[in-house]
């Protein structure tokens, strides 16, 4: 039995315009359905998203590259007709040193320069960790399959993933089964000797996680990131003209132009529920909407817990909603700079990349043990982009943005962030300082978003950058829950589409896709 | 809720004493007691038929102090309990008591147990089982509190045909026009008491909830009162015997609380246990709702039935089979008794699709231990409608003066 009113305007109404919800809105759009996305923020994008946080200097706020969003995706949707372009693309990683002898990553000669050995090693464990990751990128493409049904497409995936695990080999088949619980300070202490390079792809593995490199299942998540930037295909590690907003925009665009509405400045108070069937939404404004299908880009805590409510749930189910663990740990620095910082013995090239302050994986488990009782890490890991050297517009006419993704910041310090944010910002311009000496002296303004702070302009439950860890127990067919796992719910029409949901985090839109594919196979 | 910390070396007693304990212990001739909940009780105070014919005949006090109560209150107390069993809360009137079941996510039971309802936002559940986990994880995103209550309150049913009486002469004027499922608040020379129509033996009966500081005075109190009318301490067997009379179920014996199974199937839901009475799909959503409807349109796969099993040997743990070769296994039985009120040879047995209906015939593998030679019959037995014992004095207002 149909519980929408005969006059619900839309098919689907679409919580949330970000990517996810966006990529979502717009597969619908262009499969024929009537889609209304309510956007909360007066822009859309959610944690990809530009905006001014210095009179004339713009910036990424949440995430600041591109390099995770599938190739196939950005063409389905014809981003590039929609307005995105890159500033940048197969952008460089370098490892920084304070000594001014920094390692550009993944460049046979650099590494060659630093150790012999290492460098012997680099190609062999870069092509290993290249086919684990192929393994896994079969996997992020598609919907998870459910455990215990008797259904055709549940057995065939997990059939796939078996032979897929067969097929690496004997050899490769024993290597993997045997690292991919591991942490990934073993697995490159064990590989190699350079502090710099360990230390580097010992932060890619903990990046928006809440794990240090000692953390079992962080060669999990290193290898999901390289899956990822995998499956994005030729453009690799890429900025966006504009920022991250712009990918936003041109998905917006292309949800538009397929037919869908956007609204924002919509924020959803509650799900609309009658006769067990979600259908439609009531706004924060009291407006209440008809749709014979919700889906939530929220993350699982919000849509179950906040937007639908208990009542509607089993206890269990709640129980294990309330469990998933989502407390970020990432915070984001930006700096207006007088002019372009100079980092030492970091040449044009590399500045207009990735800049690791990673030194060694002590130093990042060092950051993490901070964050551990609910401190901010003193000496902190970062990912630096400077993005006006790829894109000036972000800035007035020859000054400079600075982004920088710091770890550890915990949600809640003891005492609140009220009284720590002055010394935390000291701290990291303390590393910034250390790097890149005399930068301090640029500084015409900065902002600095804690965990905390990226909940209250995202939404994000705990300020966590993937809605939720990335972890065993919170992954694949068991993401974010049994019992939501697969973009259903337990509420009949009712959907998530966001990060909650496998793949997890990271700019991919793929979630938002496999939702939209969901709901088309279900009504078809 | 304890009111004072542990005493330092109460872990060298590690069952407590109900506030009637004195007096149990007292009238008990055969050391035969019973740990129940955390608490040393009486299995059987002289022997099982002697305090079994009162319960039928005269009047029986039980101390059911072990018995698990909570005290549910607050603004979102009634959405909250709606929400928790099967039954729907909001037509529980205040002053009434409920028998209510509920369920997992997957619709199988977890225990059952009574909700009393003392106003729009108080209510009380009497459980078999601790339940504070359960009940708490519930709450969350419910503005409700929920308390133990268990040692602040002593419980005393008073139960048999002459119970209404006694309970008069005792002191609870007007007892007579409580109606079943029905609470009352009574002062007894100054002590606080409320009583319910409520009970276990499906028989004319009441339980009286107290302060355990008047739980001896009111035991001798009413034991003059009753003596009578034939006033007895019963222990847990008889209870037992009049409960499977009255097609009572009893939790870890008829069925295993979903929480606690671990083998896959043996879990139970409330269609399988013939309470679907007690499952409102009406109501708003709520636990295993979805799980239970889905069965529902399934249709169960098994059910627990009475049984009338052929001879006068109960039928123990008796194995179920289709036909008299005991080929085809179709169930088992969870309660097996010799009725003595009935003079029937009965049981509560799980029996599987289709041999549940009414007057299907399944045959019962009893075994017989005769001075330590074991004997095997393969008996008859009837699928028949429960209870096998309801007087119709269990439900008259007022009940016969006598």
């Amino acid at each position: 039995m149909s519980a929408a009113a005969p006059s619900s305007p839309h098919d689907v109404i679409v919580i949330g315009a970000g990517h996810n919800g966006l990529v979502c809105a717009a597969t619908l759009a262009r499969a024929g359905r009537s889609v209304l996305v309510l956007e909360a923020a007066e822009r859309v994008g959610g944690l990809a998203v530009t905006r001014e946080f210095a009179p004339g200097f713009r910036v990424s706020a949440g995430a600041h590259l591109l390099h995770q969003m599938p190739a196939a995706l950005i063409a389905e949707l014809g981003l590039p007709e929609h307005g995105l372009r890159l500033a940048g693309r197969a952008l460089p990683s370098t490892a920084l040193s304070e000594d001014g002898r920094p390692l550009a990553l993944g460049e046979r000669a650099a590494l060659d320069a630093c150790s012999a050995a290492d460098a012997r090693a680099w190609p062999a464990f870069e092509a290993r960790l290249g086919r684990f990751a192929g393994l896994l990128q079969g996997l992020l493409a598609l919907p998870p399959p459910r455990l215990g049904t008797a259904s055709w497409s549940d057995r065939r995936a997990l059939g796939t993933l078996a032979l897929r695990l067969r097929l690496l080999g004997r050899r490769d088949m024993r290597e993997f089964l045997r690292i991919i619980g591991m942490n990934a300070y073993d697995l490159l202490d064990d590989e190699f000797g350079t502090p710099l390079l360990k230390g580097a792809l010992g932060l890619d593995a903990v990046l928006g996680t809440n794990f240090g490199p000692r953390a079992p299942g962080t060669v999990l998540t290193l290898l999901y990131r390289l899956a990822a930037t995998r499956a994005a295909g030729s453009a690799a590690l890429a900025q966006p003209v504009g920022g991250m907003g712009a990918v936003s925009e041109a998905l917006a665009n292309a949800a538009r132009h397929a037919g869908a509405t956007i609204r924002t400045g919509a924020a959803v108070k509650r799900i609309e529920v009658s006769n067990d069937r979600a259908s439609g939404v009531v706004l924060e404004s009291g407006e209440t909407l008809g749709a014979r299908r919700v889906i939530s880009n929220a993350d699982a805590r919000t849509t179950f817990l906040r937007l639908l409510g208990p009542e509607h749930l089993d206890t269990g189910f709640v129980r294990r909603v309330d469990h998933y663990r989502s407390r970020g740990l990432a915070a984001k620095f930006h700096l207006a700079l007088e002019r372009a910082p100079v980092f030492t013995g970091v040449g044009r090239h590399a500045l207009g990349g990735r800049l690791l302050v990673a030194p060694s994986l002590d130093y990042v488990e060092r950051a993490w043990n901070h964050s551990k009782y609910g401190e901010w890490s003193r000496a902190p890991a970062l990912e630096i982009t400077v993005p006006t050297l790829n894109d000036p517009a972000l800035a007035p006419a020859g000054r400079h943005v600075l982004s920088a993704i710091v770890q550890y910041a915990p949600y809640a310090p003891e005492g609140g962030w009220a009284g720590e944010r002055a010394g935390f910002a000291a701290a990291i311009r303390a590393v910034l300082e250390a790097h890149a000496p005399g930068i301090g002296a640029l500084i015409l303004a900065e902002e600095l978003l804690t965990p905390a702070d990226l909940e209250r302009e995202f939404g994000a439950t705990g300020g966590h950058w993937h809605h939720g860890e990335l972890a065993f127990d919170q992954f694949y067919m068991v993401r974010p829950v049994p019992g939501a796992a697969q973009h259903q719910t337990p509420v009949a029409g009712l959907y998530l589409c966001g990060a909650s949901c496998h793949p997890g985090g990271g700019v991919m839109g793929i979630a938002g896709r496999n939702a939209a594919r969901r709901v088309l196979a279900e009504a078809a | 809720m304890r009111a004072e910390p542990l005493p330092l070396h109460h872990f060298r007693k590690p069952l407590l004493e109900t506030p009637f304990d004195a007096r149990t212990r007292a009238l008990q001739q055969n050391d035969q007691f019973v740990a129940w909940a955390g608490y040393t009780t009486v299995d059987v105070f002289t022997s099982v038929e002697q305090e079994y014919f009162a319960i039928r005949n005269a009047v029986t006090l039980y101390d059911l102090t072990p018995m698990v109560k909570y005290r549910v209150s607050g603004p979102d107390a009634e959405r909250y309990l709606n929400r928790l069993v099967t039954r729907d809360v909001r037509r529980l009137k205040v002053g009434r008591v409920s028998y209510v079941v509920w369920c997992n996510d997957s619709g199988h039971i977890i225990d059952d147990g009574t909700v009393f309802r003392f106003g729009a936002q108080d209510f009380r559940v009497c459980t078999a089982e601790r339940q504070l986990d359960w009940f708490s994880d519930s709450a969350l995103g419910f503005d409700v509190e929920i308390e133990e209550v268990t040692e602040a309150i002593a419980a005393l049913a008073v139960q048999g045909p002459t119970s209404c009486c006694v309970l008069k002469r005792f002191g609870l004027s007007g007892i007579e026009r409580l109606k079943p499922f029905e609470l009352g608040e009574f002062v007894v020379r100054g002590r606080p008491l409320l009583a319910s129509r409520t009970g276990f033996t499906g028989d004319l009966g009441y339980e009286l909830w107290m302060r355990p500081a008047d739980a001896l005075t009111a035991w001798d109190e009413l034991m003059a009162a009753g003596q009578s009318r034939g006033i007895r301490a019963i222990g847990s067997q008889a209870l037992n015997l009049a409960r499977i009379e009255a097609g009572f179920l009893l939790p870890n014996v008829d069925f295993v609380s979903a929480e606690h199974t671990v083998r896959v199937g043996r879990d139970r839901s409330p269609l399988e246990l013939g309470l679907g009475w007690l499952v409102d799909f009406d109501k708003p959503h709520f636990n295993g709702r979805r799980a239970l409807l889905a069965e529902r349109q399934r249709g169960p796969r098994r059910q627990l039935v009475g049984l009338d099993v052929g001879g006068n040997k109960p039928a123990h743990h008796a194995l179920l089979y289709a036909d008299a070769g005991g080929r085809r296994e179709v169930g088992s039985v969870t309660s097996a008794a010799w009725s003595p009120t009935c003079k029937r040879n009965i049981a509560l047995a799980m029996v599987e699709a289709p041999c549940f209906a009414p007057g299907h015939a399944v045959w019962a593998d009893i075994y017989l231990n005769r001075e330590l030679v074991w004997e095997r019959r393969m008996v008859r037995a009837q699928v028949v409608e429960r209870p096998f014992f309801a007087p119709e004095r269990r439900r008259l207002t007022p009940p016969a003066d006598r």
